[in-house]
């Protein structure tokens, strides 16, 4: 079952999340950040080009052109590779675990899984950012030493920075199924 | 009972889906009310527990049998190692697990039946699976079933009452997990640093999740042993039933390699009792040899050869992986060394080398003393402390002439020591490098003296200046009055360049040595043996099956390959990273190019 929602995200940029239930106890949420814009990418070309076509009128060496261009096509490239996340993906299953996906726009992916049992809540945090104060969803982690402390605090959807609104969705299903594994676990 | 014909399994099962039905309060007592979660019937006493069934990718398509693996109790997850198949005889299928159970400390057992069928299920399997539950009773008792050439899996998992009362079992709900098992099996799991109680190699197979799945399945390898051309009594499905994989280069390397490790061992052993000799510990020679860095590479190179080639088999996967990356490091090296050596050889530069040597050391000896000249006189119009001057600048041309001297009394035999040097370099690039750095030492020791005294009395002023500024913002201190004023003497570009590139050198060689090239090769070419941690994926799903991951292997990223799996290099220059050797040059602290002894911590 699939449904898409549209929201926005701190800055004013459009967000699509898409929610996938697999199961009463799977449950998965894509959240796709905005593309890059072809204004964007003609300003930053244009930039660089004519900084370059400035050095080339002082030094009159025609290296510089060339290594404009490389320079250009290099960094495009890193930045859709390491820099440019298109979507990402929070996929809980009950009782296994919680596992958080970001799609760069190369395609590249990078995965991380946390096992449900180190996960202690899934909350909602407020932070200061920048200029803002923003709320963020993040994981509590269990700490190994003492059974209610925290250890540590995973932060999602860092890229995508999606509003309250969109949060407030996600954190629900969360919820639901956190409560769901909870009580199963103390049943045990 | 006796044997269990295969005829009758061929006819299908029920393919009932899994579905919770309302139970009896069963041996799991719940004293505390808990509010119903989803799904489950609003009369039922037990919210539905989801049992998750680890599934090896490769017993997919075995045919009907028995399933064998274990069951985790602390996580509700049954891991499943293997699959049995019609006929076999219940006797016999005990015995191998006990034998399985002992051999790996792992408590095998038979989880359940699984059932690959053609077309649509009879009634008569049901009983007769049932009465296979009823001889190796397991608590749960898994069903699973799939259509052939379909993707539509089910599967139950039953609480097994008794005879009596075979429709009061509860069922709870199964979730699959596939999982490839030969990447599984050499997998190894590097938890996240911040867990620092995790060992690799606990004993007990009691660690958390994913872990407990992992060392699973790398510990049972006894049951991985007989494939289908065996002739054994009982026939099994895992990742070998093919036939079990090997290497014909890797058996005889095996073979080779005891006598082959004894005999270099012995050699290495006679090499280092040589070099520990009473000879070299009288305080000249023993002052000499911990200064040159050529020595401190040889001994530390000696080391790892003693480790490498040691008879004793490394104890854990960590020790393993140190020992082939040394191994790795070392090869690499020499093949390096030998082919900077057949270059050197080929273009005839060690005689060009040896030529060039004079005429550019005169030459600069020729510039230092116009540039003492200049000092001394009123560089760039200052007006500077002529007494101070006329000592310094003395002093220092009286240096330059007595290296010249030394230079130019060495000229002949130069040729002949640089061709000897070349050939070290069949042990190794390091030891090249270490070589050459150890000679632009030795011949540019004055160039040394001339930065250590510059340095210093640079640092002076540095620390005058830095106590007139507190004076200045209003802190009471004692000034220090300035007499050196023509210590404007700036670091020259010569000896700024020289002593860098005696930095750079050894940084190098530590790079080369302390880098594990062997865990870097593992993770470009295997990348399923270095694991972080796992990824799921969801794999088609229809509404009323039971839910199917694929549970596939995440790999460590590179900078966490590196730092993991380091090797220690020999401790020295603690103090130098690239960041703070540009410091020292700043500030005018004084670089040693050679090893200190004494700043051993890393």
């Amino acid at each position: 079952m699939e449904d898409e929602q549209s929201f926005s995200d701190i800055c004013g940029g459009r967000l699509a999340l898409q929610r996938r239930f697999y199961s009463p106890s799977c449950l998965e949420f894509s959240l796709s950040c905005p593309r890059i814009t072809l204004r964007s990418l003609t300003a930053v070309t244009c930039t660089v080009w004519l900084a370059a076509y400035g050095l080339f009128t002082l030094c009159e060496n025609s290296m510089i052109l060339s290594a404009a261009i490389f320079i250009t096509l290099l960094g495009l490239l890193g930045y859709l590779h390491f820099v440019k996340i298109d979507h990402e993906t929070l996929l809980i299953i009950d009782s296994l675990g919680i596992q958080m996906t970001s799609s760069y726009a190369s395609g590249k992916e990078s995965t991380t899984f946390i096992e449900m049992g180190q996960v202690n809540d899934v909350v909602i945090n407020e932070a200061i950012y920048m200029q803002k104060v923003i709320y963020y969803l993040c994981i509590l982690l269990k700490d190994p030493v003492e059974p209610h402390g925290i250890s540590q605090v995973v932060p999602l959807f860092q890229s995508a920075k999606p509003r309250l609104d969109c949060l407030i969705e996600v954190y629900r299903s969360c919820q639901d199924i956190l409560a769901h594994q909870k009580a199963t676990s103390t049943s045990l | 009972m006796g044997l269990v014909s295969r005829g009758a399994a061929e006819a299908g099962l029920g393919a009932a889906s899994a579905v919770d039905r309302p139970g009896p309060p069963d041996a799991v007592p719940n004293p505390t009310p808990t509010p119903p979660a989803e799904g489950a019937d609003p009369g039922s006493s037990r919210p539905s527990m989801v049992l998750k069934a680890f599934f090896p990718t490769c017993c997919a398509s075995a045919d009907s049998g028995l399933l064998v693996g274990r069951w985790v109790p602390e996580q509700s997850s049954a891991v499943v190692l293997a699959v049995v198949h019609f006929p076999f005889i219940p006797i016999q299928v005990k015995e191998l697990l006990a034998q399985v159970q002992q051999a790996s400390q792992v408590g095998v057992t038979v989880l359940g039946t699984w059932c690959h069928r053609r077309q649509e299920p009879e009634e008569s399997l049901g009983h007769f699976l049932e009465g296979l539950g009823a001889i190796f009773s397991h608590k749960p008792w898994f069903q699973l079933c799939r259509e052939r050439g379909s993707k539509s899996w089910s599967c139950k998992a039953t609480h097994w009452q008794g005879p009596a009362s075979p429709a009061a079992s509860g069922e709870d709900q199964v979730m699959l997990i596939f999982y490839d098992q030969r990447k599984v099996l050499l997998s190894q799991l590097h938890p996240p640093t911040a867990l620092p109680n995790r060992q690799a190699g606990d004993t007990t197979a009691s660690a958390g999740g994913l872990a407990a799945v992992f060392d699973t399945v790398a510990r049972s390898e006894a049951l991985f042993q007989s494939d289908r051309f065996d002739e054994g009594p009982v026939r099994l499905s895992h990742w070998q039933s093919e036939g079990m994989e090997a290497s014909i280069l890797v058996e005889l390397a095996k073979w080779a390699a005891g006598p082959v490790c004894l005999f270099l061992a012995c050699l290495l052993s006679l090499i280092s009792a040589a070099s520990a000799c009473r000879v070299f510990k009288l305080w000249p020679l023993s002052f000499i040899w911990s200064k040159l860095s050529t020595c401190e590479q040889l001994r530390h190179r000696l080391e790892q050869l003693t480790l490498i080639f040691s008879t004793q088999k490394a104890e854990s996967p960590a020790q393993l992986m140190r020992k082939a990356n040394m191994l790795v490091s070392v090869l690499l090296d020499v093949a390096l060394g030998l082919m900077l050596l057949s270059w050197l050889h080929r273009k005839d530069l060690i005689g060009q080398l040896a030529d060039a040597l004079i005429p550019v050391a005169d030459h600069v000896a020729e510039e230092l003393q116009h540039l003492l000249q200049w000092l001394m006189g009123a560089p760039a119009g200052l007006k500077m402390n002529r007494a101070l001057d006329q000592v310094l600048g003395r002093f220092f041309l009286y240096h330059i002439h007595l290296w010249i001297s030394y230079i130019h009394l060495m000229s002949p035999f130069i040729e002949r020591i640089l061709w000897h040097v070349g050939l070290s370099a069949c042990l190794g690039l390091t030891v090249a490098l270490s070589i050459l750095s150890d000679i632009i030492a030795l011949l540019t020791f004055h160039i040394y003296c001339f930065y250590v005294y510059g340095a210093r009395l640079y640092c002076l002023k540095i620390h005058g200046l830095s106590s007139l500024w507190r004076l200045f913002r209003g802190k009471k201190w004692n000034v220090l009055r300035q007499r050196v004023d023509s210590c404007s003497y700036d670091l020259d570009q010569l000896r700024l360049l020289v002593v860098a590139v005696q930095g750079l050198i050894h940084l190098l060689v530590d790079l080369i040595n302390s880098l594990p090239l062997y865990s870097l090769g593992l993770r470009l070419c295997r990348p399923y043996r270095l694991a972080a941690g796992v990824k799921f994926r969801v794999l088609e799903h229809e509404t009323g099956r039971p839910l199917r991951l694929l549970m596939q292997i995440n790999p460590l990223p590179y900078s966490r390959v590196v730092h993991t799996y380091r090797l220690p290099t020999c401790g020295c220059h603690p103090k130098h990273s690239w960041g703070s050797l540009c410091r020292k040059l700043f500030f005018g602290e004084l670089i040693y190019p050679w090893r200190q002894r004494g700043n051993k911590q890393d």
